[in-house]
């Protein structure tokens, strides 16, 4: 046990600097990762979701069905194959193409892949948000373009909310497969670390711990997120029309 | 010419035939209660009227335009408001909001402006206090109250009204007909589908009522509720006294 944590003590003081790039890259790509694939799933789940007016012209009608096919496809391969053979795949595939760097093809893929699984999100958060809304909506005279913008997003997006911080911590882990087109995340690096000081159980359980802390600081974050979201509906109480508490609902929906 | 000219339209819903050729016309100024048993396709007509349901056959005219066939179906809309049984606000905004978001959106109104039209609405349907709750923090008839200055802050020429207080406690109910009153009483267009005899009696020009996806009798107040002439209307109309 002594010697474990010697061992420990003397890879961390040796090899903090590689590890901290490690967590650096990690956390970099998890981040780009997780916004550029909400963006991605915003666009892809929009579009899945809108219907068609009544009156939309046949070519309209035929090419949203088009779109929603390949959407569809998309949708299907990303979150049906593992992402370390799509980070293969895709790195080889485009590198004649576009001299592209490791880096670059590890943000690109993650994006994509989370992509994929965010558009399902949005999607189902789209979904739970009452249709009574966007009638009312197109009832005033909004297009289908600004009742999704003003009135479906913004409830969706806060209905998905915490399944869209779930893939963020789901790529902080994941974002370890990408190791096999060797950029510098915190698994790759443990990886060599371990491979010269052939001391394994020390440093992957180093690794271990660091994800773990990583993981729970990110969800600590998103939980608070979440409350101050929730709480950006406090106001009146049911139908007391007391005028402090008038004041106070003011201030509170001012500052938000 | 009437401001609402329906001429003979039919819907279905798959096998399902809701309107069986309905001629329906309101004059500007009037104020139309539509009555009759759930599921006899009053929603379905009014909702007809400004193309939330898309008619299979027939004609809708309405302020001298064919809105069936138009091509700018949102700026129709925008002429014509419409409150909802369920209310409908907009969750993610407060009670001011949803009166200036439309505005802002649709007719491009300044925010200033925008802003004030909506207090001054708000304040008319006495919910002008409540500017800054929350929509989920007010009661089913605040909601309602809401909802109609939402929809009177678009300057419609005409409002419909789908069973607006069919989902209230009966002591809101009096509140939002106030309101429906008063903008009667102001010379409003309005086409009412409720189950409130007292206010259809007390408010409408003219009483329609619909069974079985037809129009069986219609007439004033008077007529319809002291001497009904159809049977259907006689025996639907026995169960409110
Ligand atoms: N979107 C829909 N799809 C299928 N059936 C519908 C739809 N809307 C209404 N209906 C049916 O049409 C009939 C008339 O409905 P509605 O117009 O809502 O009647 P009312 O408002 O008089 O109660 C009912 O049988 C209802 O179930
Ligand atoms: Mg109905």
């Amino acid at each position: 046990m002594d010697r474990f944590i010697q061992n420990i003590l003397k890879i961390l003081n040796t090899y903090g600097a590689s590890l901290w790039l490690g967590v650096k890259t990690t956390i970099f790509v998890a981040i780009t990762g997780t916004c550029l694939g909400l963006i991605l799933g915003l666009i892809v789940g929009g579009i899945r979701a809108i219907k068609l007016d009544y009156n939309a012209s046949k070519p309209a009608k035929i090419g949203k069905k088009i779109v929603d096919f390949l959407l569809n496809i998309y949708i299907a391969v990303f979150r049906g194959t593992p992402m370390m053979v799509q980070a293969l795949f895709i790195y080889y595939l485009l590198l004649d193409f576009i001299h592209w760097t490791y880096l670059q093809a590890a943000i690109v893929v993650i994006s994509v892949n989370t992509g994929a699984y965010m558009a399902e999100i949005i999607r189902s958060g789209i979904q739970a948000v009452d249709v009574g809304q966007s009638e009312a909506a197109r009832a005033l005279g909004m297009s289908n373009w600004q009742t999704m913008m003003n009135v479906v997003l913004p409830q969706a997006i806060k209905n998905a909310f915490p399944a869209i911080g779930n893939e963020f911590i789901v790529n902080i882990k994941d974002s370890s497969v990408l190791m096999i087109i060797s950029i510098t995340e915190l698994m790759f690096q443990a990886k060599s670390i371990a491979g010269s000081t052939f001391l394994f159980t020390e440093t992957y359980f180093i690794e271990a711990m660091i994800y773990l802390l990583l993981t729970s600081i990110a969800a600590f974050i998103l939980n608070a997120i979440e409350k101050k979201m929730n709480n950006t509906n406090i106001s009146l109480p049911q139908s007391v029309t007391a005028p402090e508490n008038l004041a106070f609902a003011r201030d509170n929906t001012e500052r938000n | 010419m009437p401001l609402v000219n329906i001429k003979n339209i039919h819907k279905r819903f798959g096998d399902l035939e809701v309107l069986k050729g309905v001629d329906f016309s309101v004059e500007e100024g009037e104020v139309v209660c539509l009555i009759g048993r759930s599921g006899s396709g009053k929603s379905t007509l009014l909702r007809c009227i400004n193309m939330l349901e898309q008619p299979d056959e027939g004609v809708i005219e309405v302020f001298g335009e064919d809105i069936v066939h138009t091509k700018d179906i949102n700026s129709y809309r925008a002429k014509v408001g419409m409150c909802f049984q369920q209310f409908n606000l907009f969750n993610n905004m407060n009670v001011l909001e949803n009166c200036v978001r439309p505005q802002v959106k649709i007719h491009k109104t300044p925010k200033d402006e925008a802003k004030n039209k909506a207090l001054l609405y708000l304040d008319k349907v006495g919910m002008q206090d409540f500017a800054h709750a929350s929509v989920n923090k007010i009661s089913g008839g605040q909601k309602q109250r809401v909802a109609i200055a939402r929809a009177l802050c678009m300057e419609p020429k005409l409002m419909l009204f789908d069973e607006p207080t069919s989902a209230l406690d009966p002591e809101m109910v009096q509140e939002v007909l106030n309101v429906m009153r008063e903008l009667a009483n102001e010379g409003l267009t309005m086409i009412v589908v409720t189950h409130e005899m007292n206010f259809a009696r007390d408010v409408a020009d003219r009483v329609v009522f619909m069974d079985d996806g037809v129009i069986v009798e219609e007439g004033s107040a008077k007529e319809i509720f002291s001497s009904p002439k159809n049977e259907r209307t006689k025996a639907f109309l026995s169960a409110f006294i």
